[in-house]
């Protein structure tokens, strides 16, 4: 599985199962077709009922286009791009021009042999223009580009986390070295997943894990302070998600929510597939009258930007806070 | 001869890292004899601490910064207020905005995990002056958390919170809570920059917690050199609004009440 959904190492077609490709393409073709209304309309009332009168005529091509498109994207795929390009602005053409036909046979529209030839030089421009935009699109997310902001945006642990850690685990050697040589395992596990290449997603269940090493160590410095609920009861352990997606949160929870506060708190996390999606939810006590700090706000936007890279606009992380506690949701397509 | 042994204070909400500086002076104890004359998890257990118990005098607090309740840049505020004040030793795991002040200031700090020769050190040229105030209060742009009254050899903490409006009389600040009033050994003009965010000055002399402003009335008094009283929440006293804050003020209320 590619981990750069949008554009993969080689040059191709764009990818028309994607969610933000779609969108692109409707919201693309319809501002075509608001500009050639404006250019044939002489006022803005003009405008608005050219545009409505096209967009009967447009919009099930384009639908039905996008339809075929995603049905034929892995055959697409396995040709040149050049040759696929062709073939694709050569399939519009035809389509449009049957479309013509058969607006003309059930005597919609009237004309002859220059409306079919003028409906496919409407499409081919249409469908070039948009496949010209696609391809800018991705020479500016290059793979190269995208690969180095990914790894530039992998987590990083705080200093602050390790020091601290190192500090509790110095304590415990002379009292409990069996403990001392525990955590210095599960510190040495969490930093090769730190260290090993994070661009690629993992399963559900070795990030969970990685999580629960990080918490053990918390726990070991933080102790009773420290309480974590998991439910897992609905969790689909062989999606593949991000790999140290999770993590940040968590630590952000600790950092923000339990350190802070001279009370033990409580982070919960949950998670819960709802149809295709898989919704991980977490929650912490927040203190209030504490202004967020850049800090946590740095982390969540770096968390939301390697999301858009992993998934473009498939996935969606949301905050909100209330009654005092802060809530945190991440919604992954749910992939295996 | 023996020198006494020198008197010492853990301050860090982390127990392990409590029990690491206990072990660490146990090591240097043949070096640089110590007693840890008590723990605490904050920079109010601290201050508690050393005012429940007489015994409790230490002559130097080790003190990690990032804690609840009260931190450990906020306690050594208030220990600096002490007659006779103990000296402070911040020690911090990480905390590079601190850290680049310590240095400028020549404050000496440990890092976490300390190292045994690092503390013998740090022990062994106690500073003889608290860590500057200055460099303090720039540590804390959100201010404090509680502010601190010396009543009649006894120290109380007043948290900001409750604190509903401050008064300037004479030589003392006047802090009004809806419980009682405290006399504070500070400026007025400090409090106003300190506290920006939570009080708006009504007057030279007052100072009060916007969000225990209730409303306004007109000054009916014969000879009232000023136009208008502020009402304060649970309080029945009014408090002037001098001719020249008024405007400031009341654009404050306007931006409240829409």
């Amino acid at each position: 599985m590619p981990s750069i959904k949008q554009n993969p190492a080689t040059q191709r077609l764009p990818d028309f199962r994607n969610l933000g490709v779609m969108l692109r393409l409707l919201l693309g073709v319809n501002l075509l077709a608001l500009a050639a209304a404006l250019v044939q309309a002489t006022g803005f009332n003009q405008w608005l009922s050219f545009y409505i009168e096209m967009a009967a005529f447009v919009q099930p091509q384009l639908l039905l286009c996008m339809l075929l498109l995603a049905l034929l994207r892995n055959l697409l795929w396995r040709l040149p791009y050049l040759a696929g390009s062709l073939l694709l602005v050569g399939f519009v053409v035809l389509q449009a021009l049957l479309f013509v036909d058969f607006w003309r046979f059930m005597g919609f529209i009237e004309g002859g042999a220059q409306s079919l030839l003028r409906a496919g030089i409407l499409a081919a421009a249409c469908a070039a223009f948009m496949l010209g935009y696609f391809r800018l699109r991705a020479d500016a997310l290059s793979p190269a580009l995208v690969e180095a902001r990914l790894q530039a945006l992998t987590a990083r642990i705080r200093p602050h986390f390790l020091f601290n850690s190192l500090n509790a685990v110095l304590s415990l050697i002379r009292a409990e070295p069996k403990r001392a040589e525990h955590a210095l395992e599960e510190l040495a596990e969490l930093f090769r997943a730190l260290m090993r290449d994070n661009r690629e997603l993992v399963p559900l269940s070795d990030e969970i894990a990685l999580c629960r090493q990080y918490l053990d160590l918390e726990k070991l410095r933080l102790g009773e302070r420290l309480n974590v609920e998991w439910d897992i009861a609905d969790m689909p352990g062989d999606a593949m998600v991000p790999s140290l997606m999770l993590q940040p949160l968590l630590e952000n929870a600790v950092y923000h929510g339990i350190e802070p506060a001279s009370e033990p708190g409580t982070i919960r996390v949950s998670f819960v597939r709802q149809g295709d999606e898989l919704v991980v939810a977490l929650s912490n006590p927040c203190q209030s009258g504490v202004v967020h700090h850049v800090g946590n706000r740095m982390a969540l936007a770096n968390i939301r930007e390697r999301l858009a890279l992993h998934y473009d606009l498939e996935a969606r992380l949301e905050v909100k806070e209330s009654n005092g506690i802060h809530h945190v949701q991440m919604v992954l397509p749910c992939r295996k | 001869m023996k020198p006494p042994a020198l008197k010492v204070l853990i301050v860090d909400d982390e127990a392990p890292a409590r029990t690491r500086l206990r072990v660490l002076l146990g090591d240097i104890a043949a070096e640089l004899p110590t007693v840890v004359v008590g723990e605490a998890s904050n920079g109010v257990e601290a201050l508690a601490l050393m005012e429940g118990d007489s015994s409790v005098r230490p002559d130097v607090l080790l003190v990690d910064i990032r804690m609840p309740q009260m931190d450990g840049i906020e306690l050594a505020q208030h220990l600096a207020s002490f007659e006779q004040a103990p000296s402070v030793i911040f020690a911090t795991a990480y905390d590079s905005y601190a850290v680049q002040a310590f240095e400028l200031n020549a404050v000496d700090y440990l890092l976490k995990p300390v190292r045994t020769q690092r503390l013998l050190t740090a022990l062994g040229k106690l500073p003889s002056r608290p860590p500057p105030a200055e460099m303090l209060r720039s540590l804390q742009p959100e201010g404090r958390t509680h502010l601190s009254c010396h009543e009649r050899g006894r120290l109380l903490l007043i948290p900001v919170a409750e604190v509903l409006y401050l008064k300037a009389d004479l030589k003392y600040v006047m802090a009004r809570t809806r419980e009682r009033e405290y006399l504070l050994d500070e400026s007025l003009t400090h409090l106003e920059t300190e506290f920006a965010e939570r009080f708006i000055r009504l007057h030279r002399s007052v100072l009060v917690a916007r969000e225990a402003i209730a409303g306004f009335e007109r000054n009916t008094a014969e000879e009232a050199d000023t136009h208008w009283l502020a009402l304060v929440r649970d309080l029945p006293e009014r408090l002037p609004v001098s001719r020249r804050q008024w405007p400031l003020v009341k654009s404050y209320a306007r931006q409240l009440s829409t």
